[in-house]
């Protein structure tokens, strides 16, 4: 614990900290460029300069700099302001300074460091450096002369994605930032140079000249394309959400988000049901809340009524939905819209126990049926981290292309039942040992084998739990919480012939097993459920709404609403209400907090952000001897798993020119 | 005049041949088992003893700097001892230096039982030679003595019967003047690209593929097998304190006869012209300015450079360094302005583009140097040039940023007078031209 002044303000840092670090603790700012915590430090940006005692009669640069005892800093002095001028003056001089058609303005490091630090007049009288444009995908715009070089897109490509794709080419003020033959950006979390750059270098291409930062409402939320729960910021103008940011969470997603959770964005402008619609002879005809809600009436379904939920609902809607099933008399409810059915009786075994953080602690890994690069690739981005911590990690299921290193042991689950001996021998030895069941995993039976293998590998202790699932569905573990399934999952439902389904934003549902039930549709966008359905209710997406969403580690996290449903389209949960007096039933609640306050009352951990303990005990698994069956992944495209990326055109550009190869002309430019 | 039975490279000028039968027979490998077994620490305090600084450029004490190895091998994260290692710099790149090409062309075996000297005493498990990409038959040379060396088993196992053993690597680079700096060096041999690296970690705590590591320069390692032989008395006898031994003296430039010759450190500036370069052409007086370490090093006029002692302090003391005494002298013919501006572009074009003050300002001095060199300037855009050169001064990752800089600053120091004159002639005709 070295004790140091820093500006005559005496600050005691951890051992291992930078001077940088310490002058933040004795509350002293640093500009810098190139420095960023989550990154390896480059030193190169020459910005967070300071003066050291003792130390050579110069500057140095604080970010790079073990902190020492005694050491004396001073961040105000003469040689300090000259030095940060002279840094700023350098990097303004070949910098187009063209901030009025930036779309960085306004959140621009070097506008608001040039303020603060800067000369405030150039006395370059030569050319300034221009360079030639890069092209980087469909999400990433590039005007590389902006760029200051601060290498953070190349460190975070490296470091974070384990993708080597950008570097840097030629030397001296020839350098040139791109990425490899000019391709553009592949993996899923790309976009993530946007928000390091810190100059206008690399902005968003679907955001262009969209807005500037000061006119837009910012909202927290959490996002729903994935399990992860991701921390975001919708920043929205008027009645529409502009873009999605990532916020900081160490324990979620740090400060990275998917390129899916980022772009989908736009997708919540089109297709979207902004009206009733019921349908008349084989067509979908445009109706009245007041029809609608007759039509379902006259059905007269009594408890004969079912509900399936979607991936991205929130609790509350669900619980409105079992509310009004239960009171109509019906227990009909399932949110495995694909037809799962693997046993929920103890929550512990169906959620990620180890949590995001803590799995980056395993030291022996064996993740079975997950394409984590695409299910979860903020998980990938741990997994990424515990193998450079030196944990071994083996794949059983289809190879992918892992951004680590990892062994597959077959695309077949009978492999569970006799595991290879070099990794029986790494689980056995590793004092944190972990399985990783997914969706692709569960499909194919290998609940209770992975259950049984933790068991016998000890995976749990009273320090660690390593058995964890990775769902992909933000709201699968919500669902569970609220008793949303069967035990023979949908398959009860359909054996049950309800004369009422309401499919609640569900669009993987096979409506084909409910050909004589009257199909209602509650969601937002036009996509597979609306095509099913006999009735559409129109409905928020997750911006349009509050509400509470447990991610894949059993975290409760709230959400804001940020903008309001477009057209005729309600919340979710007054629709639902709604229809409960056109059923002629009482649901106990009559607004959205009353509505929070009973689902509460009946699950309380619902009530409080964080992880929800669900116990350590697993209940007994066994490697039947049947165990077999070729391990599928549910997701064939990235961009386009859920209703609103399919909407989407960032998204579906993405689907074609980065999965499927297809090139796009560039707009005459 | 150092006597010819005190020059250390006997064969600099290549009138025997290279190899190592030519090589035995003028003394080198004689007993290297001798040597090694007086063990490393005996080694690196003779050497300490012998006053030898780096000839690299910035002359530290070489044995000071091998004992900066560590003596136990640090473990990794797995509790493996890491290997050390030794690293000689061949990429003799800076403009007016080309005494490493004379060493490696003509007597590579000094430098090869150097490596294994230098590396047994600093408990390296093998040595990596970085030549120069240019130097296309002194590299084929370097990898033909290597191989003899193997060859007569003194390298590899059991390297020269001493018990030790060593390899010896020689990498080639592909033309970067910064490949030549110690950490640039370590991540070209890496394989990465060749950029300075931040310190510390220095590289005898962490260097190549994070193990201990010591760079040196190939006139440092080639020495020490004589030094051992003859003993650190012998070797400092020459030169004056803190400045011992001999030298390599590259002298190019306008003088009679350009050479590359071995002489005492601390032998005045006037003295090693006269007796080995036959004078400045066209006599004392025609002399303007002399750079008396390579390019990197301030300017000195010429009648201030006379009686200057060639050593580290001596040059210190006229505001400029000996680097690897490679003097580049220049009589009045020269135009001086145009000289410096030309060495501007050079570190412009070898800037590795990593840290901002050098990426940007070695441009924009360029720049302004030419404009300087035409007089299309106005007088005050001089002190701002000094400006310029005081903040990329200091403020970057490696010396390249000061190495630009300092030409620079000598030139306005000493030569003022003559860039303002350009300035005023230009503006002048500028004038006429406008009437």
């Amino acid at each position: 614990m070295p004790k140091l002044t820093v500006d005559g303000i005496e600050v005691e840092v951890p051992a291992g900290a930078t001077v940088l670090q310490a002058c933040e603790a004795a509350g002293k700012e640093i500009p810098r460029f190139c420095y960023h915590e989550r990154l390896s430090i480059a030193g190169n940006c020459r910005m967070c300069l300071v003066e050291v005692k003792p130390g050579p009669p110069k500057p140095q640069a604080s970010c790079a700099l073990p902190a020492g005892e005694g050491q004396e800093i001073r961040t105000d002095s003469e040689m300090v302001r000259k030095a940060r001028e002279g840094v700023m003056e350098f990097l303004l001089i070949n910098h187009p300074l063209d901030c009025p058609i930036c779309d960085q303005g306004g959140e621009c490091d070097l506008q608001d460091q040039s303020v603060a630090y800067g000369r405030g007049a150039s006395r370059y009288d030569e050319n300034k450096r221009a360079v030639t444009e890069k092209y980087m995908g469909p999400l990433i715009k590039t005007v590389m002369t902006r760029c200051i070089h601060c290498t953070r897109c190349v460190r975070f490509s490296e470091e974070i994605a384990g993708v080597d794709e950008i570097g840097a080419l030629y030397r001296g003020e020839n350098m040139q930032i791109t990425t490899y033959l000019e391709r553009a950006a592949k993996h899923e979390l790309s976009a993530n140079v946007i928000d390091l750059c810190p100059v206008g270098a690399l902005t968003s291409r679907p955001y262009a000249f969209e807005a500037r930062p000061w006119e837009l409402k910012k909202t927290l939320s959490i996002d729903v394309s994935d399990a992860v729960g991701s921390n975001i910021r919708i920043d929205s103008r008027g009645r529409e959400a502009l873009r999605i940011l990532p916020r900081v969470n160490d324990d979620v997603n740090e400060e990275w988000l998917s390129d899916k959770a980022r772009f989908q964005v736009d997708g919540l402008t089109r297709r979207r049901l902004d009206r009733v619609w019921i349908r008349k002879q084989g067509k979908l005809q445009q109706a009245s809340w007041e029809d609608a809600f007759a039509a379902i009436a006259k059905v007269k379904p009594g408890s004969s009524i079912a509900a399936v939920a979607g991936d991205m609902l929130d609790c509350e809607t669900m619980f409105a939905a079992k509310a009004l099933l239960k009171a109509c008399g019906s227990s009909l409810i399932e949110s495995r819209q694909t037809g799962m059915d693997y046993a929920v009786s103890s929550l512990s075994a169906v959620n990620f126990n180890s949590t995001f953080a803590g799995i980056e602690t395993a030291d022996a890994i064996l993740i079975v049926g997950s394409h984590v690069r695409w299910e979860a690739p903020l998980v990938n981005v741990r997994l990424r981290k515990a193998a450079k911590n030196g944990a071994k990690i083996f794949i059983v299921g289809p190879e992918w292309e892992t951004t680590y290193p990892a062994t597959f042991l077959g695309a077949d689950v009978s492999v569970l039942s006799k595991l290879p001996k070099d990794v029986s021998d790494a689980l056995k030895d590793a004092k944190r040992p972990a399985i990783i069941l997914g969706g692709a995993g569960l499909a194919a039976g290998a609940h209770d084998a992975a259950l049984a293998l933790a068991a016998k590998f000890k995976m749990v202790t009273p320090e660690w739990n390593g058995f964890n699932v990775l769902h992909m569905a933000a709201a699968r573990m919500g669902a569970l919480m609220l008793g949303f399934a069967q035990q023979g999952g949908i398959k009860d439902l359909a054996a049950a012939k309800p004369a009422v389904l309401l499919a609640l934003g569900a669009d993987e549902v096979d409506f084909s097993a409910f050909e004589g039930s009257l199909k209602v549709y509650v969601g937002h966008h036009g996509d597979k459920g609306a095509h099913a359905a006999d009735i559409v209710l129109p409905a928020s997406a997750f911006t349009e709404k509050a509400g509470t969403y447990v991610n894949t580690e059993g975290r409760v996290q709230f959400a804001d609403k940020a903008v309001f449903a477009p057209g005729d389209a309600r919340e979710d949960w007054t629709i639902l209400r709604a229809l409960a007096d056109a059923l002629g039933v009482t649901v106990g609640f009559d607004s959205f907090a009353e509505l929070q306050a009973a689902m509460i009352a009946e699950v309380p951990a619902l009530g409080a952000e964080g992880v929800v303990d669900y116990g350590r005990d697993l209940p007994k698994g066994d490697v039947k001897a049947d165990l077999g069956g070729e391990i599928r992944y549910p997701i064939k495209d990235f961009y386009l798993t859920n209703p609103i990326a399919r909407a989407s055109e960032t998204m579906q550009r993405c689907s074609s020119e980065l999965l499927h190869g297809v090139e796009f002309a560039e707009a005459a430019e | 005049m150092l006597a010819d039975k005190d020059r250390i490279f006997t064969n600099l000028y290549g009138f025997q041949p290279w190899n190592l039968k030519a090589a035995q027979a003028r003394g080198d490998w004689d007993n290297t088992k001798d040597i090694l077994a007086k063990g490393p620490d005996a080694i690196i305090e003779e050497i300490k003893a012998s006053g030898l600084r780096g000839r690299g450029g910035a002359g530290f004490p070489t044995g000071m700097k091998w004992s900066f190895m560590p003596k136990e091998p640090p473990k990794d994260q797995n509790g493996n001892p890491k290997p050390s290692f030794l690293v000689i710099n061949a990429d003799e790149s800076e403009p007016g230096s080309c005494k490493d090409r004379e060493i490696i062309r003509h007597d590579p075996h000094k430098l090869i039982e150097g490596a294994l000297v230098a590396g047994f005493a600093m408990r390296a498990r093998a040595a990596y030679i970085y030549i120069r990409g240019e130097y296309i038959r002194e590299a084929e040379t370097l990898f033909a003595a290597v191989r003899e060396a193997y060859d007569a088993g003194l390298l590899g196992k059991n390297a020269a019967g001493s018990g030790y053993d060593f390899d010896v690597f020689v990498h080639r680079g592909a033309g970067a003047y910064i490949c030549g700096e110690e950490t640039a060096m370590i991540e070209s041999l890496e394989g990465k690209k060749g950029q300075p690296r931040l310190k510390p970690p220095f590289p005898a705590g962490a260097g190549l593929y994070g193990c201990p590591t010591t760079v040196n320069n190939v006139e440092s390692i080639a020495v020490a097998p004589t030094i051992m032989r003859r003993g650190a008395s012998w070797f400092s006898s020459f030169g004056r304190e803190n400045n011992k031994g001999t030298k390599l003296f590259q002298i190019s430039g306008h003088v009679e006869k350009p050479c590359v010759v071995e002489e005492s450190m601390s032998i005045p500036f006037r003295e090693l012209i006269e007796k080995h370069c036959g004078g400045i052409r066209g006599g004392w007086d025609n002399l303007l300015a002399v750079i008396p370490g390579g390019s990197s090093v301030p300017l000195v006029p010429g009648h201030m450079m006379m009686d200057v002692p060639m050593d580290f302090d001596g040059c210190k003391e006229v505001g400029s360094g000996l680097g690897t005494a490679a003097l580049i002298v220049m009589d009045k013919s020269t135009d001086i302005v145009r000289a410096i501006s030309r060495l501007s572009h050079f570190y412009m074009h070898e800037s590795c583009g990593q840290c901002t003050p050098c990426r940007e300002g070695t441009g924009w001095m360029y720049r302004v140097m030419e404009r300087l060199r035409t007089g299309d300037a106005e007088v005050e855009e001089i002190d701002m040039l000094q400006q310029v050169t005081k903040q990329v001064e200091g403020h970057t990752i490696c010396a390249l940023g000061d190495a630009a800089a300092w030409p620079i600053q000598g030139l306005i120091k000493h030569f003022r007078p003559e860039i303002e004159r350009r300035i005023t002639e230009h503006s002048a005709s500028m004038q006429e031209a406008a009437e």
